[in-house]
């Protein structure tokens, strides 16, 4: 519960993309996200590109592959669903593998795939190479309203406090003989959540009252400037102008 | 389950964007009504439960699972204005951090499972109240109405959402029959969920429970010899 540890999902490091400033990231993750989203999917060698220019990044950060691959397991339920569609689509069929599929079916499926994976592993790389802390500073400066930041950033803080209570209070259960096998069991649970509540609100004034004997007023100070210089933005730049390009070529060619 | 990116067409994506800042404005400035200046602190730690009950996993008939989308529990526990900002805050944070959900899909995430889920839950929530006698009894069982339907209507706004900017032709009736059905039996058990968790927290702290307000009995003074 102690500070100073980073989170899970952020890999220190002090790579050229590690040290751009987060709004600048954020703007070029979605520039390239838009550019992905927007091309056309029979165009199949844009979707190699946008992966090459992926990989170079990550070369560059140093995210090793094993990690990104075991991040972009959030993707799976939506793979199923992908998976369904060649047998549930309209249209003409095609005979893939001996099997019958529609041909929409098998392009729309290939459509979420291509665009829902270069998306995950993009924000994934994002967040391995910025603190989660900066990334809040980053949407600030990108004019995000700043009770929604402040509201995030506590949810931030002490989304871990909240979730290992939680784990606690699912070992007391279990170390008592509780096994959750179907909706009978919920009351069990659910005493359990409500309890979680209260002491997650209860924390909550706790924690307001210790900022006004701190002196707050309504707004946090900003101690870290991150202000980024035109290389800074140019550097960032790098990732959504190449996706731009490859993006006007799959429009022309 | 979160939309991800090439899901759902550019404009019909754009368009929920839209929806999704204009209903988190309204959150934002109905919380500060609802929580005065505590809002950061208070709302960030109700967010915190929301993300931590959201990984309560229940089976769902087949050997699926269901997790609660919590939308109808924290408007009730906190606040409609609340409840939609901090569901919207959950799902911000798990676009832009977790990488869960596409990032031009946010606004889809946001409005179905942050406004929808809230508004249709709160809204017969509050109608189920209003039918029932007034007291703190009848709260877990609007509770429960509230919350069985508010998932099946956040299933058929995707469906509506499909139907108009769905990226692969597949005919309505099969994506309305698989959505809806899924999300009834998943709805049953937000219900059981939500309506359990709002009465343990209705015995313990009454005064937390945004919805149970106005229901307390009103502080009866009798003298010693128990006269009023």
């Amino acid at each position: 519960m102690s500070a100073g540890h980073g989170h899970r999902l952020y890999r220190p490091g002090d790579s050229p993309v590690h040290r751009l400033p987060p709004h600048c990231k954020l703007l070029a993750l979605v520039g390239f996200v838009l550019a992905t989203v927007s091309t056309p999917r029979e165009v199949y060698w844009a979707f190699g590109a946008y992966a090459v220019l992926l990989v170079g990044v990550a070369v560059l950060a140093r995210v090793p592959a094993g990690f990104l691959l075991r991040r972009m397991l959030v993707e799976l339920p939506f793979v199923g669903f992908a998976l369904l569609l060649p047998f549930v689509a309209n249209g003409p069929d095609v005979q893939v593998l001996g099997l019958s599929v529609s041909r929409d079916g098998l392009l729309g499926a290939w459509n979420i795939m291509a665009k829902g994976t270069l998306g995950v592993v993009a924000g994934v790389l994002l967040a391995a190479t910025t603190e989660l802390r900066a990334l809040l500073l980053g949407l600030q400066k990108l004019r995000m309203p700043p009770l929604l930041v402040q509201i995030m950033s506590f949810m931030l803080r002490y989304g871990g406090v909240i979730t290992a209570e939680m784990g606690r209070m699912r070992i007391a259960r279990e170390s008592r003989g509780f096994v959750a096998r179907d909706l009978r069991q919920t009351p069990a649970v659910a005493k359990s959540a409500g309890a979680l509540f209260i002491r997650s609100y209860e924390r909550g004034e706790r924690v307001h009252l210790a900022m006004l004997s701190r002196g707050y007023t309504g707004t946090m100070p900003v101690i870290l400037d991150t202000r980024a210089t035109g290389a800074q933005w140019a550097a960032a730049a790098a990732l959504p102008v190449a996706a731009l390009v490859v993006w006007a070529g799959a429009l022309t060619l | 389950m979160h939309i991800p990116n090439g899901f759902i067409d550019g404009p019909v994506s754009a368009g929920a964007a839209v929806v999704a800042v204009a209903g988190i404005a309204v959150g934002l400035r109905g919380a500060r009504r609802e929580l005065d200046e505590r809002t950061a602190p208070l709302a960030g730690l109700v967010a915190a439960f929301v993300f931590a009950v959201q990984m309560l996993n229940f089976p769902v008939a087949g050997g699926t699972s269901g997790h609660l989308l919590g939308g109808t529990l924290a408007a009730i526990l906190v606040g409609p204005y609340t409840g939609v900002l901090c569901v919207a805050v959950v799902l911000l944070m798990q676009g832009l951090f977790f990488a869960d959900g596409g990032l031009t899909a946010l606004g889809l995430n946001i409005t179905i499972m942050g406004i929808v889920t809230v508004v249709v839950g709160y809204g017969l929530f509050r109608l189920a109240l209003g039918l029932l006698p007034a007291r703190h009894s009848s709260v877990p069982i609007a509770a429960f109405v509230g919350a069985l339907v508010s998932v099946p209507a956040a299933a058929c706004v995707f469906t509506g959402f499909y139907a108009i900017g769905g990226t692969t032709d597949v005919s309505i009736g099969k994506v309305a029959g698989a959505m809806i059905g899924v999300h009834v039996l998943i709805g049953i058990g937000e219900a059981i969920i939500t309506a359990a968790t709002v009465s343990s927290v209705l015995a313990v702290r009454p005064d937390l429970v945004h919805g149970a307000r106005g229901l307390a009995r009103p502080l009866e003074l009798r003298s010693a010899g128990g006269t009023r």
